[in-house]
This record gives C-alpha cells, structure tokens and sequence, in this order.
C-alpha cells in the first residue's frame, strides 16, 4: 500500500493547563495514535505543549470564507451586546 | 533554511501567456490586493490569484526541499562528531531540518497540492532546492561554517518571511525562526572553538570559511535586475526585501564575526565604507550558481541519489505502518462487536 493512504490530521496543543489547546500545523500518519507519536516529535520538541490532540482534517466543518459577510455580519450592528452601550452615572460605582 | 531565488529571467518564457482576465476575476483581484495592501493575512480557502497561489507553491515545496536536502551535508558529521555535546547538538540540529521540512510541507498542502506530488518532483530531480547544500562537507570545520553562515544567511532571508500574506507560510516561519536562531549559535560556537584552538584546527577553520562564504552569497539568490519574479513577489508581500538588499545585511552582519574570529573573509575587494556604513564587496561568479542549479554542483547527483535511496528503503516501514493501523483498527471493531 501507498502511503497516499494515509490521512492529513490537524494538531492542537496545549501549551499548559489553564490554556485552550491551540492549531500548530498538521502530519500525515497512518492513524491516530501514529499522529499523536509523531505530533510530539514533529511539535513539541522544545516543551511547547502537555497535550496534544490529533483531528483527522476530513472531520473538520469549516465555513466558507465567501460566506464571511452573511455569516458575521449580524453581530456587527449590535452594539446592545456590549457593557459600553448602557449609560451609568459616575457616581454609581462597581458596576 | 532555506528559501532562494532559484528562478532565473530567462525561465518566464515557460509561463502561460497573461489572457484576458473578466471583469468578475478584476474585481476579485482588486480585492485580494487592497487586503494584501492593508496587511491581512490570507488563508487557504480565501479566493486568490492562480499566480499568488502557483508562487507560493513553488517557494514553499522549495523551501521544504531544501530543509530535508539540508539533512544530508550535516548528518555526515553526526558519527564522527568530536564530543557527545558537539554530537547531541549536531543531531537535535538536524531533527530540527526535517521539522522544519514537515512544517512546510503542510503550509504547500494548504494551497491544494499533494504531499506525494511534492516529494516526487524532488525525487524526480524536478524540484529545486537551495544550491548550497550540493557543496560536500569533507571535514568538521564544515559543521561550524554551515550553522555560522549558512543558517546565518538563512534566519536573514527567514526573519522577513515570519510576515509573509500567506497565513500558514507566515506562521511555520515563525515556528522556524525560533528554532534557527540555536542552529547559528552552534556553528559560531564551534568556529570559535576551533580558530582558539591549535594552528592546525586554525587553519581548518579558515578553510572552511574559504569554502562556505561564496556559496553562503549565493543563498540570497540572483542579483535584483536577474531575479525573475522580485516585483510581483514585493506587492503581494511573499517577499519583503529584495535579494541584494538582505545580501547586504548578511555581510554586514557576519564581517565583524569572522573578525572575532580572526578569520579572513577570501574577498580582497572587501572594505568597509564609512560613508555608507556598509561593507563592499567583490563580484559574485554566478557561473558557478547557475551550474549549480542545472544539476552540475559537486554533490547534486549525491544529494538526489540519497534521497531515492531513503524513500526506497522506507517502503517497508510505511507499508508495516499502514499494516499495523489496519490491524489495530481491525481489533477495536472485534472489541466493541
């Protein structure tokens, strides 16, 4: 067999506890364990991370970038949604 | 390392020939530009020029290339290393090569092209890669000439690459460049080591600089009136500086450390221009870096021949390994049956 067999996965790390697991890159491997073995070498081989998730690329659902202005654009004139659109004396504190 | 101007002019007689693009494609080209302009960054499923796309490619397969072709000069030494800590470090140097190949591998599959196809067109003798690593490395001295000048002349042409338009491109830059920074300071460090040490490893210091500054020149590719895709390159912010200019700085840079060394840089035109508080220096014989690409350096059949054999080789352990997940997948269906 080919290795064009083998799927593309998408490496998250997290840098430390306390942080999201963040995108570094992606690897090709024959599966997902092979992923995670060779994720360490390939991305952490300086202390960058104390765990890594491997996510097969084919199951990732992603929005599409022409979409971008139908997709986000509705948040955008609703400044309702944010602390500064409300008017609070200054004398009033800790609020 | 390891990204060059490896096009030459008289190469854009093989390009398609500009047709007539639509009033739709202008629009949506205008677009691209004025984001690239006001210094966003595009990603891989952003709508792009096909020649923004077919450049990156091209730069970035090379790239990577040259980052495994890179492996070979160095891993030559990694047996006869003199100490375990000269051993260890040259070792953790060139597992950071193959790294650094991986990172931009993945950053060319984004733009649509297959890891198979890329390392076929190496294997093929298809793809280019940096002209330095076809020089031999035939003694220890080389080590040190390749981290000090060699990835010297890299970080300089890498550093402005880390704010490239293209996202991933711009983000395995920087992952690259943190790492590229201890592949110099080895190198300098064993110079020094050896240009402290007897007359002889003196004189193997020296020899290797003798060996390594031209071809470390070259890195920075094609002078700017030869460099074929310069222009085009800077407005779509791929490129930043032109290659002279970041030459420049390279020499600048590196004059003053081979004067720590006591070293002498072979280029009787070398001086110091105090007006322009730039150093000058002699022509460059670019026979010898077109030779090069042509296939005709001292090691480009050696270089190939080893990476066929590596492929090759690696079958059975790419085949074991599909085998092995087939396997395993095969036993966690039983389990759970």
């Amino acid at each position: 067999m080919d290795r064009k067999d083998w799927p593309l996965f998408e490496i998250f790390i997290r840098p430390k506890n306390g942080l999201s697991h963040k995108h570094v890159g992606s690897l090709h491997a024959a599966d997902a364990r092979m992923a995670l073995d060779n994720a360490r070498d390939v991305y952490t081989r300086r202390g960058e991370g104390v765990s890594i998730w491997a996510v097969p690329a084919a199951s990732i659902a992603a929005s599409d970038p022409t979409e971008k202005a139908s997709l986000f654009d509705p948040a955008d004139d609703k400044v309702y949604r944010h602390p500064t659109f409300y008017d609070i004396p200054a004398d009033v504190k800790n609020i | 390392m390891y990204t060059q101007g490896l096009d030459a002019k008289a190469e854009q007689g093989a390009q398609p020939s500009p047709r007539l693009v639509t009033e739709q494609e202008a629009a949506l080209q205008g677009r691209f530009q004025e984001r690239v302009d006001a210094e966003e960054k595009i990603e891989p499923r952003d709508w792009m020029p096909e020649g923004y796309r077919r450049t990156l490619v091209r730069q970035i397969s090379q790239h990577a290339h040259s980052e495994i072709v890179g492996m070979l000069p160095e891993g030559n030494w990694i047996t006869r290393a003199p100490t375990l800590r000269r051993k260890v470090a040259l070792l953790a140097k060139v597992q950071d090569e193959g790294g650094h190949g991986l990172y931009l591998y993945s950053a060319a599959e984004t733009l649509g092209v297959s890891r198979d196809e890329l390392v076929g067109q190496l294997l093929s003798g298809k793809a280019k890669y940096s002209s330095i690593f076809n020089y031999p490395t035939p003694t220890w001295a080389d080590i040190g000439a390749i981290g000090w000048l060699v990835d010297g002349a890299a970080i300089m042409n890498q550093v402005p690459l880390c704010r490239c338009s293209y996202g991933p491109y711009a983000r395995a830059m920087v992952r690259i460049c943190r790492e590229e920074s201890f592949h110099q300071r080895q190198g300098y460090e064993l110079m020094l080591a050896l240009a402290q040490g007897t007359p002889e490893q003196k004189r193997m210091a020296q020899d290797a600089l003798n060996r390594w500054w031209w071809p470390s020149l070259m890195m920075f590719g094609p002078s700017d009136d030869q460099s074929a895709h310069s222009a085009q390159n800077m407005a779509w912010k791929i490129k930043r500086f032109s290659n002279d200019e970041l030459r420049q700085r390279f020499v600048d840079a590196t004059v003053p450390q081979a004067e720590f060394l006591g070293l002498t840089i072979p280029d009787p035109e070398l001086r110091f221009n105090a007006g322009t508080g730039h150093y000058e220096f002699g022509a460059i014989d670019w026979t010898e870096f077109n030779e090069i690409l042509k296939g005709n350096g001292p090691c480009n059949r050696e270089r190939i021949e080893a990476r066929r054999k590596v492929w090759d080789d690696g079958a059975w352990v790419r085949e074991a390994a599909t085998a092995h997940a087939a396997k395993r997948k095969q036993r966690a269906l039983k389990k759970a049956g």
